[in-house]
């Protein structure tokens, strides 16, 4: 199901833990689905000098979030925001399609570490980076809102008939 | 590094017997002969058939015209539901239980689809369906009642026999998968007032693709498979004689042997469930603690993911399953850890180990030593700690 470059990635992943004083902070994701990313970046001359992740999920979000912080360290913001899902998922030889997901998340948490920075230093933001923060956030609600269906469904089901 | 894999996945399946194996192969080469035939190879065919359907009909103090054998559990729970909804369509109204395996489910919401009503009976936190609610939710319009003799996820053993006295006393069918507990726990279908049994033979070191559905004189089925009248017509396909005498010759060795190996399995069971709770902090058991299969541990670990420690257990030489549906499309954590009330992010991350046949206290004592690091290392990946 998985590739070598993925299963080594999982058993031995580089930069996970959380950074000290992080210039960026970027949190995905969601218990519910099986998956949250917590991304931590230091920038030094507009360059990711250090990052770090945290990932609550499965052996694809694992891995996935160790090949973005390989493919983003020491690299350019600029550079950094370019990195798409199918950079990873190439990078990783392929993942298996109920899999992909996992990679957007860690584009996702890239985005959101590099806007959070960008923030703090009241820098410009983007018109591509803002769209993609709002719509992060927005999907963050949309499953907030989907898993409340989803009890209500449960409690249907343990309410007897 | 591991040197020897460790196989605790019992509950996926079993590996065949080799005693199984031997009383097979004549099955596949000389007596190859076809059960429906009328020359000598027909006939010798059809006896060994009709002797494995007296063997496992024994094992559950059933006649043996009352089995049916099918190629699979699923084959047998579907015709289960659906046949007895097709040859009974005065009563529209099924009642199964919520921690049923998705072959029972999906199977019942299938017949909901067709104009069927259908009760989902709630579960308490170890996942057991409590009598009283099965006895409300029978109406006059209760066709059947089908809940499993054991989960397969979390080992709980359901009271089937008190459930099938109410379906008795209220003149409703009952229907029970034991796919999980056919071999290991004692059954008689006359004593627990089942009328429907399903059992299957790579569960219990039998082979895959032989199963079968017991179904109580007097009891109206219809078949969903209709060909050349096999099975008294309620089974049409050529019949897996090598399979099926692989199937009777393991029910045979599971009724000889299974007092004694449960005995050995719980003792197991719990040196791993007693271990894992004491060397891991924020560990929980699913399921009951008591009234479980002896071979079933479920787990579940606060902060980190199943499938995750699944890997890295393969990665150790340990096979073993997880709870949670995490290669299924999101927000499907099991429905069976959902359904004991579990968070579901918690409910994400279980792990079921299940022992058998080959398991040693060596091998419980490699999972204890593999387990706790496996858990520490995504522990220290996670967020959450």
């Amino acid at each position: 199901m998985y590739t070598k470059k993925t299963l080594s990635n999982f058993t031995n992943p580089k930069n996970y833990g959380k950074l000290k004083n992080p210039d960026g902070v970027g949190k995905v994701g969601n218990v519910v689905c099986g998956d949250v990313m917590w991304l931590y970046i230091k920038v030094e001359d507009s360059k990711i000098s250090d990052i770090g992740f945290e990932t609550f999920g499965c052996v694809a979000a694992i891995a996935t979030s160790s090949q973005i912080t390989e493919l983003a360290k020491g690299k350019t913001l600029k550079y950094a925001m370019d990195i798409k899902k199918d950079d990873i998922v190439k990078s990783l030889g392929g993942l298996p399609p109920v899999k992909i997901h996992c990679s957007i998340l860690a584009v996702d948490a890239l985005a959101e570490a590099i806007y959070d920075y960008l923030k703090k230093q009241k820098q410009p933001i983007s018109a591509d980076l803002e769209k993609k923060h709002e719509r992060i956030k927005q999907e963050k609600e949309i499953i907030e809102c989907k898993y409340k269906d989803w009890t209500d469904n449960q409690t249907r089901v343990t309410s007897n008939q | 590094m591991a040197n020897k894999k460790i196989y605790l996945d019992y509950a996926a399946t079993t590996p065949v017997d080799p005693r199984v194996v031997k009383a097979m192969e004549p099955y596949f080469t000389e007596k190859f002969g076809n059960t429906a035939s009328l020359h000598s190879f027909g006939v010798e065919a059809k006896e060994v058939l009709e002797k494995s359907r007296k063997v496992i009909a024994d094992t559950i103090k059933a006649k043996a015209s009352e089995i049916i054998f099918t190629g699979s559990a699923t084959e047998s729970n579907n015709l289960a539901l659906k046949g007895v909804a097709f040859a009974n369509p005065d009563k529209k109204h099924i009642i199964v239980s919520s921690v049923e395996h998705d072959c029972i489910l999906t199977s019942a919401s299938w017949l909901e689809s067709r104009g069927y009503k259908l009760t989902l009976l709630k579960v308490d936190e170890y996942g057991m369906v409590k009598q009283k609610d099965v006895e409300q939710a029978i109406t006059k319009d209760t066709l059947l009642v089908s809940v499993m003799h054991a989960n397969n996820e979390i080992g709980t053993i359901q009271p089937i026999t008190e459930i099938g006295k109410i379906c008795k006393e209220k003149n409703v069918l009952f229907h029970t998968d034991a796919a999980q507990s056919f071999g290991k726990l004692p059954i008689d279908v006359n004593r627990m007032n089942i009328d429907l049994l399903t059992a299957s033979a790579h569960k219990m070191y039998g082979p895959k693709g032989a199963a079968m559905l017991y179904v109580r004189t007097g009891v109206k089925i219809k078949p969903i498979l209709h060909g050349g009248g096999h099975e008294n017509g309620l089974r049409s396909s050529t019949v897996n004689v090598p399979a099926i005498v692989g199937f009777a010759k393991a029910a045979e060795i599971c009724a000889a042997e299974y007092k004694k190996e449960n005995e050995r399995l719980i003792k197991l069971r719990d040196k791993l469930i007693k271990g894992a709770l004491n060397k891991i902090p924020d560990v929980k058991l699913n399921g009951h603690p008591k009234l479980r299969l002896p071979n079933n541990i479920n787990l579940r670990f606060k902060y980190i993911e199943g499938e995750a420690i699944i890997i890295l257990l393969d990665a150790e030489g340990i096979a073993a399953s997880t709870g949670s549906a995490c290669s299924s499309p999101k927000l499907q954590a099991s429905h069976v850890l959902l359904a004991c009330g579990i968070p579901v992010g918690e409910a994400h991350g279980s792990l079921r180990i299940s022992l058998g046949r080959w398991t040693t206290e060596k091998d419980v004592e490699v999972v204890l030593d593999k387990l706790p690091k496996v858990v520490k290392k995504l522990r220290e990946i996670s967020p959450f700690k």
